[in-house]
């Protein structure tokens, strides 16, 4: 029962807002059906807490301690982003840049985003994972062009083209997972599910297998913004809307390496070989240093903190590529922390840019003498995703860098050169737009900013203590992510 | 000589179609023709997906070989026709690189995908057991063709064209994925396209032209 | 006995040759001009004209010289000898043994010589003109052409005409995807080749255009008669190997004369078919402006590497 409400509240409510999403109420609508998604994640994260893993419907979906945390963060980003969009959005609608029938197609593909990544992350069947990441493809693209300026088109048509090209590499690799499968696995709908051929990768052919995981990586390697796949993403997160370049950062980044993972579990079983770990290394390790050194070129705050996604993404494909109980665990943690730190850093730059009017840097100026939350929240995210004690980005990058030194000590030196200059270009500019003098105006509607305070709030808390029961996950969806 | 046998020669001879036709959208320089060639790949697609159906006895081919039909024989070159109607883009297929080195890169392509596909090739126990290499060509042939062409819908066409080499190894070399999948592809790729029909015209009102060099404003400094 | 009728067939085959070459471009014209809503040309005309010219005094260029008058016996020779080989009646042909397919792109590459340095003899631009042009849709095309065959040996594991026949015609019948795509790349270089449409128009001397009719501008008389002729044995020659290698059933392996029952009927089915399709490719296409020519090419050598390709990947190993 919970798990149909956390799949069927974000689709009732794509359907609802489609059709009244311009009036007046729908931002509170929007946010009562992100809260109720919420409210039923948690409610099957504790029924999973309580019984162990589940199956449901035929096998068709299963539940286990590694998708179940990334189901309630999905859900409690989405609820908080619903939250953050609603001042935001009417603020947009205000200024003149958005009507109300875009305002409806916003919060109806806003619902049917959330659907696509709770699909992506619960589904059994390796083929409906990939269908519901190429859905989440198509509803997102619309957002990213929805100011219609040219900029955000060229954006959207580059982030449809080049996503399109991945996730099609993407579904030549699952063809050919099938084709190794299915000669275990019998022919017909088995043969894709997960944990069937979880139950089987010893047997699965290496040779196809080898061949379907690079096609796998790539494809969604590609949605992940791994370089040098990554061109879509400062885009597609720079011309949007902020509360979708939140969860494009939050989110969807995420489920996209969570498929990567899945995939990497079967293959390890199969290659008895460490090709998919190394791989996997070499693409988090190139967009770590890459997106480092592009940080300090950037002018326009959301792209900078856009390539701060592809850096850390690329730490946390590096932390599972490494593999070892140690390294999962950082990598999971890091996954958490990132999600929260960036959604709440996009909450903070969102009202920013809308008191400057502008989204380059060198306008901004002085966030703390108009707006002190903003600021503070601003600069407190900033600090917190550059991985400053006590916040808990600190944590887990500690926890790769340790692991890393142990097990690839030649990584190391590149990681810490990458967070130096990663360090010094952000925190060089944010520093300005937040102290100094300002010239910003004041906004129609009063900012949200009590998600970004609440993000932060647990990311410290992630920094300072686990509480047992989330440590206790992380530690069981380690050990099977090898 | 049984008669499986031949229709093991006669899918080989549809994938040879396959590959011929994505090698003729490679070089073809009308948009009218091109979304033509779509069409009949869209028919060779659903032949061979016919005669798998045959050769294996499995039912829920024939559905998936009717939506072929209906999606990339009719459904889809007729919104494409309409599009660009609508859009008047009848001649300009404009390419960044020349044909005949775009030519010169397929056929390099296709021996690289028959290469990465023997050993695969050699495990399969089916029939139809060489057309994975096939498959992977006509999906890269795809490829090559939307990064080398400059306007909007030949780099849609080629997209769906990828999805029919996908298709293709999916029915061909696998006899079939499961129908639930099936019908998400085909579902995504409806939308997809529906989607990119909604773009041409933003593109078009925003910039009155749909060839995409006009979408190079955004660029690292 | 059975070499004495191998070698009457021989004989009655190239005979067919020289008597109905210019039957078939009778028709092929003929047929273009019912395509074209023209009033069609007799199908005779290309006899009467060759008698005319036949009749009528031959006049050379002042500084012609001696390579200029034996080039049309030469060229007209070497066409003699290309349809002696293609098994037309019977796949046992004592000339048979004699040339493989890579021998016959040889002869066909000695006849373009000749012709192309005729062309420059006398010195006039046109003929230089032509001679270029024929020289690099020669030099494109014989690749291409040795792709085809050699995708074809692959197949039958032999380079002789008659074997290669034999196995497509006789042996347990195969479907050979790579056989569609050498078929395409052999279309388009005998459509080149023979100076048809898409690349050369042999009803125009146009000046920008034109590739053969440049070269024997300067030929009038029994000389121009043989260029002609051996024009029109080239196209029955690559009809011919054509129907040879993509469409073989009929022609009856025995040199027996009772097989001529069935050979020749088919043979003028066939003839007649293809005759028709060649005027229908010729209607639907435009002629392509000259530099387009080795990019026609180039991509009817693509089609027959990717042919081989094919035939690697999908019918070996079975």
């Amino acid at each position: 029962m919970e798990f149909l409400l956390v799949l069927g509240i974000p689709l009732l409510g794509g359907i609802v807002l489609a059709l009244f999403g311009h009036r007046q109420r729908a931002t509170e609508v929007n946010i009562v059906f992100s809260f109720l998604t919420f409210l039923a994640a948690i409610a099957l994260t504790k029924r999973i807490i309580d019984g162990g893993p589940e199956r449901f419907y035929d096998e068709q979906f299963f539940i286990d301690p590694f998708n179940v945390f990334l189901v309630a963060l999905t859900a409690f980003v989405g609820f908080t982003t619903s939250v953050f969009s609603r001042p935001y959005m009417r603020i947009e609608h205000d200024h003149g840049r958005l009507t109300s029938g875009r305002l409806r197609l916003y919060h109806s593909m806003f619902q049917l985003f959330m659907f696509t990544m709770l699909l992506a992350l619960t589904t059994n069947n390796m083929g409906i994972l990939w269908v519901a990441m190429e859905a989440a493809t198509l509803t997102t693209v619309l957002l990213v062009s929805l100011y219609r300026t040219s900029a955000s088109l060229e954006a959207a048509w580059k982030y449809f083209i080049l996503c399109g090209v991945g996730i099609a590499q993407a579904l030549f690799g699952t063809i050919l997972l099938y084709f190794a499968a299915e000669k275990l696995l019998g022919h017909g709908g088995g043969a894709l599910l997960w944990t069937h051929l979880d139950a089987v990768k010893g047997q699965l052919e290496p040779t196809v297998m080898s061949l379907a995981f690079v096609f796998l990586l790539v494809g969604y390697g590609t949605k992940v913004g791994l370089v040098p796949l990554h061109n879509w993403l400062p885009d597609a997160h720079a011309e949007g809307p902020t509360p979708v370049s939140a969860v494009l950062s939050g989110l969807l980044l995420n489920v996209a390496l969570y498929a990567v993972v899945r995939c990497k579990v079967l293959t390890d079983g199969a290659l008895h070989s460490t090709l998919a770990g190394t791989l996997m290394m070499g693409f988090g390790l190139l967009s770590v240093v890459v997106a480092a050194f592009f940080l300090s070129r950037q002018k326009d705050i959301k792209r900078m903190f856009a390539y701060s996604s592809v850096e850390h993404m690329g730490i946390v494909t590096f932390a599972f590529g490494m593999g070892g109980p140690v390294a999962s665990f950082g990598g999971l943690l890091h996954m958490t922390v990132h999600s929260l730190t960036k959604s709440a850093i996009f909450f903070a730059v969102g009202h920013a840019t809308q008191k400057s009017g502008t989204q380059l840097m060198e306008h901004i100026r002085g966030l703390l003498k108009i707006s002190p939350t903003i600021g503070w929240g601003l600069m407190l995210g900033t600090l917190a995703i550059l991985g400053m004690p006590p916040f808990g980005v600190f944590a887990s990058e500690f926890l790769i860098l340790t692991t890393a030194m142990r097990q690839q000590p030649w990584a190391t030196p590149f990681l810490l050169v990458a967070l130096g200059v990663a360090f010094a270009s952000i925190f060089g500019k944010v520093q300005p737009m937040v102290f100094g003098e300002s010239s910003l105006r004041t906004l129609p509607h009063k900012p949200a900013m009590l998600p970004v305070f609440v993000h932060l709030a647990l990311v410290l808390m992630l920094g300072l203590w686990i509480p047992p029961y989330l440590a206790d996950w992380y530690r069981q969806a380690a050990r099977f992510i090898g | 000589m049984s008669l499986s046998h031949y229709y093991g020669q006669f899918i080989n001879l549809l994938a040879a179609i396959l590959l011929l036709l994505s090698f003729a959208m490679l070089g073809q320089r009308r948009i009218l023709s091109l979304i033509n060639l779509f069409m009949a790949q869209g028919a060779v697609l659903c032949a061979s997906t016919v005669v798998v159906a045959l050769t294996t006895g499995q039912s829920h081919l024939y559905w998936s070989a009717l939506i072929t039909l209906v999606l990339k024989v009719f459904l889809l070159p007729w919104i494409l026709h309409r599009l660009i109607r609508r859009l008047n883009v009848k001649w300009d297929v404009e390419t960044l690189i020349n044909i005949p080195t775009t030519m010169l890169i397929g056929i390099v392509l296709v021996i690289f995908s028959f290469n990465l596909a023997l050993p695969i090739s050699e495990l399969a126990g089916t029939v139809t057991r060489s057309l994975l290499g096939i498959a992977m060509a006509c999906v890269l042939l795809a490829f090559l063709m939307m990064i080398t062409r400059s306007k909007a819908v030949p780099q849609v066409i080629g997209f769906l064209s990828m999805e029919n080499g996908l298709f293709f190894a999916a029915t061909s070399a696998t006899y079939g994925m499961p129908m639930v999948v099936e019908l998400g592809i085909a579902l995504d790729v409806l939308v997809g396209t529906i989607i990119l029909g909604v773009f041409f015209f933003q593109i078009r009102e925003k910039f009155e032209s749909l060839d995409i060099r006009h979408l190079e404003q955004l660029k690292e400094d | 006995m059975e070499f004495a009728s191998a070698i009457l067939l021989q004989v009655l085959e190239l005979v067919l040759a020289l008597l109905v070459a210019p039957l078939l471009t009778g028709w092929v014209n003929q047929c273009r001009a019912w395509l074209q809503n023209r009033s069609a040309p007799s199908l005779w005309l290309p006899y009467r004209q060759l008698a005319k010219l036949f009749e009528k005094e031959v006049v050379l260029a002042h500084n012609a010289s001696g390579l200029f008058r034996a080039a049309p016996y030469f060229i007209f020779a070497c066409m003699v000898l290309a349809s002696a080989i293609v098994p037309t009646l019977s796949t046992d042909l004592p000339f048979g043994p004699a040339a493989d397919v890579i021998a016959l792109v040889g002869i066909f590459a000695l006849a373009r010589i000749f012709i192309a340095l005729a062309g420059m003899d006398v010195g006039t631009s046109f003929g230089t003109l032509g001679a270029r042009r024929e020289m690099l849709i020669g030099f494109l095309a014989e690749p291409a052409l040795l792709m085809v065959f050699f995708t074809a040996s692959l197949i039958s594991h032999s380079t002789s005409l008659s074997t290669i026949v034999e196995t497509f015609a006789h042996r347990e019948f195969a479907i050979h995807p790579s056989l569609a795509f050498a078929g395409v790349a052999f279309t388009m270089v005998s459509l080149a080749e023979n100076a048809r449409v898409p690349i050369d128009n042999p009803t125009t001397h146009l000046e920008l255009t034109m590739i053969h009719e440049a070269m024997i501008l300067e030929y009038s008389g029994r000389h121009l008669a043989l260029i002609e002729w051996a024009a029109t044995l080239k196209m029955y020659v690559y009809s011919c190997l054509g129907l040879a290698l993509f469409f073989p059933w009929g022609i009856p392996q025995g040199a027996l004369l009772s097989n001529l029952l069935i050979a020749l009927p088919s043979l003028a089915v066939k003839l007649g078919v293809g005759g028709f399709l060649l005027a229908v490719i010729e209607t639907a296409s435009a002629k392509m402006r000259i530099f387009r020519a080795p990019e026609f090419l180039g991509t009817a050598f693509m089609m027959a590497v990717l042919g081989m390709l094919v035939h690697l990947l999908l019918e070996t190993g079975k």
